[in-house]
């Protein structure tokens, strides 16, 4: 039985986390990722970097992000108290500013000029566009072709901010495509170019090192419901794609035995359809993308699947590696929320709380509303309110007919 | 115990003073039954190994003219399964060529490892190339592997750093599959010089037979390669006449035996 606490220690040198993780790569990217392992462990305990870090997640982002008590719904729905993370506040409208940041310091810090990331929702290409715009780096972005007709409003933000955004036209044209795509960038260009990945999945090191920039969510939250509520939260949720937003809030939590954590996964049409994307809750079998080895969407003859979710940024085959690991040790539990109850809440949060959530972060809400509802009104959960949903108004009007 | 047939092949090659002429295709490209065919073929225009490309869904090491010929393979369905039988019925008509199965970790993890190399050296695979699984990764299962005779092959690059590449030498079977240039498969252009370069202090780690790819297109490439290298890899010059062909693939045997015949004349002239 692995101890709570031990999680803390992981991933080890080779970047495992248990029987997941690693550094799956071709050799041509194996240097590439040795000096970024190099510059990561150099600066992560260096006081400058850090202060560097805060600073601008402060005066930049505008950190700390409130935890505001969602009053009205958690009284509508008559049990638990909700909490929500407000990372819809954050500059660019999601958490994934917290990473770039920190990988673009990192870029500036190993004098690369140029980076460039994937993205689905379109949510990290937007934050990685604006902290190279801010750092003036050249940036270039990977988008599957269906996420650029999905996403059209964050590719235009993207091209506003000086990013050349390109459509990728492989495989199923998603997520997994866009990631295909960039680490084919990045073996090309490697000299001069830093691959700033958007989720804690990929080669060592990046699970760990986007896991610890992204941490700043859940330090925050605890510190807050220590403030706000008195005590820890009796329970987290999250939604997961790569699970970036999961882990960062979750880890700073994960020897706080008593904090349950729920990680809820995009269940499309349904977990039972074969329509999802779901890995940890359907039980994937294990494999190999990106880098990483992970509970893996494939069909018997280990082609990855293509998946579907309303949601683009959730609309990926596989999951980071530390939440497979917290799977199988029981820390974590995954659920999945279908398309529809994800629609049903983000209408409900928009019109009882005023707070209009991205479709990713509807998952958790959608899931969060089960919870409370089997619990007392003297227990609190902690719901990620990872991005704001702008992005989705398109999406959404035309499940209600409309066009713009 | 007998020698494995690249071995062999290699030891044969390096007593004639000759290079090797290794064709990469992918199995089941444009559709599965002409693969077998095609690897006669090869070996009539005077190949000396076959790399046989698995298809997966995610090859992301390789460039458009093997992504397509992924995608082609995939619409017909070709499995492991698939590509393994391909290899059994090459050999009862050849017992001789080494095959290299050339491929991403995935779909071999998803047959099981056990499973897999069990009916690999079933079916007469030789040696085996799993781009994203280094030897650190491989550790585990790399015993199994040499339990049934296959070699495991490896890439090097010219980012590979001295320590990462005597690592590699140590691991490394059969023949070492140096990667030309930073990039993906079906980059433009090769620099011999710095190819010549490279290999020199790869040759003071190991005796392994030295194989070049990635930029090898015609005759001119091959020779020029070959003078510093044991071998030429060479893989989307020969997938993209496939490409040019896959709605007649009775003309495909003849277009890859004028482009690899011409490169076996420029090397052994």
């Amino acid at each position: 039985m692995t101890k709570f606490s031990d999680l803390t220690r992981l991933p080890d040198a080779q970047g495992h986390f248990g029987p997941y993780g690693g550094r799956f790569v071709s050799e041509t990217l194996s240097f590439a990722l040795e000096e970024l392992e190099k510059v990561y462990l150099s600066l992560r305990d260096d006081a400058d970097f850090q202060a560097e870090f805060d600073r601008d997640l402060a005066h930049y982002v505008g950190r700390p992000s409130p935890l505001y008590h969602a009053e009205r719904w958690s009284n509508k729905i008559g049990g638990a108290q909700i909490w929500l993370k407000r990372e819809d506040l954050n500059h660019t409208g999601a958490h994934k500013v917290n990473n770039t940041i920190g990988q673009a310091l990192l870029a500036k810090k190993s004098g690369k000029p140029r980076v460039i990331a994937e993205t689905g929702a379109g949510q990290h290409g937007v934050a990685t566009a604006t902290v190279a715009a801010r750092l003036g780096l050249k940036c270039e972005i990977y988008m599957g072709a269906e996420d650029v007709e999905r996403q059209k409003l964050n590719v235009y933000r993207m091209r506003l901010l000086g990013a050349e955004v390109h459509p990728v036209e492989s495989g199923s044209r998603t997520l997994k495509d866009a990631m295909n795509e960039a680490l084919r960038d990045w073996v090309t260009n490697v000299d001069d170019t830093f691959y700033i990945i958007g989720t804690v999945a990929g080669p060592h090191p990046y699970p760990a090192m986007v896991r610890d920039f992204t941490s700043v969510i859940g330090r925050e939250a605890r510190e807050q419901s220590l403030a706000q509520i008195g005590r820890l939260p009796d329970a987290l949720v999250a939604c997961v794609g790569g699970g970036s937003n999961a882990i960062g809030l979750f880890y700073p939590f994960i020897e706080d035995e008593e904090v349950a954590m729920v990680g809820v996964e995009a269940g499309g049409d349904g977990v039972e359809t074969g329509r999802h994307a779901a890995p940890l809750t359907s039980n994937a079998p294990s494999g190999v993308l990106h880098g990483n080895r992970t509970y893996l969407m494939s069909d018997a003859s280990g082609q990855v699947s293509e998946t579907h979710s309303i949601s683009a940024g959730l609309d990926y085959p596989g999951v980071g590696p530390e939440h497979a690991l917290w799977k199988d040790v029981g820390r974590v539990s995954y659920v999945a929320a279908n398309d529809d109850a994800v629609l049903e809440a983000f209408r409900e949060l928009t019109r009882i709380e005023g707070i209009m959530p991205a479709l990713e972060t509807a998952h958790a809400l959608a899931h969060a509303k089960v919870m409370a509802a089997a619990m007392r009104p003297d227990q609190h959960i902690v719901v990620n309110l990872s991005g704001r949903g702008d992005k989705d108004i398109h999406t959404v009007a035309k499940l209600d007919g409309l066009e713009f | 115990m007998t020698m494995n047939r690249i071995d062999q092949r290699f030891a044969a090659l390096k007593d004639q003073s000759r290079r090797a002429l290794i064709p990469y295709i992918t199995a089941g490209d444009p559709a599965p039954q002409h693969t077998v065919g095609f690897m006669h073929a090869c070996v009539e225009a005077g190949a000396d190994v076959l790399e046989l490309g698995v298809p997966f869904s995610d090859p992301m090491a390789d460039g458009p003219v093997i992504q397509k010929a992924c995608e082609r393979a995939l619409k017909h369905g070709t499995r492991l399964a698939d590509v393994l039988d391909m290899v059994a019925s090459f050999r009862e008509t050849d017992q001789t060529t080494p095959v290299v199965l050339m491929g991403y970790v995935n779909p071999v993890e998803r047959m099981g490892y056990e499973t897999f190399v069990r009916r690999a050296r079933e079916a007469g695979v030789d040696g085996v190339l799993m781009v994203d699984m280094p030897p650190e990764e491989g550790a585990e299962v790399a015993p199994l592997f040499a339990e049934h005779g296959l070699q495991s092959i490896f890439l090097l690059a010219p980012t590979t750093s001295s320590v990462r590449a005597a690592t590699i030498c140590a691991h490394g079977e059969g023949y070492l599959y140096y990667v030309s240039l930073k990039g993906v498969t079906g980059a433009a252009s090769l620099d011999v010089e710095a190819v010549a370069r490279q290999l020199a202090p790869l040759r003071e780690m190991t005796d392994l037979p030295l194989c070049v790819g990635f930029g090898i297109r015609d005759g001119e490439t091959a020779a020029a390669v070959g003078r510093v290298a044991d071998g030429v890899i060479v893989g989307s010059a020969l997938v993209s006449r496939i490409a040019e062909n896959a709605e007649r693939p009775e003309a495909i045997p003849a277009a890859l035996k004028a482009v690899l015949g011409d490169m076996r004349d420029a090397l052994d002239r």
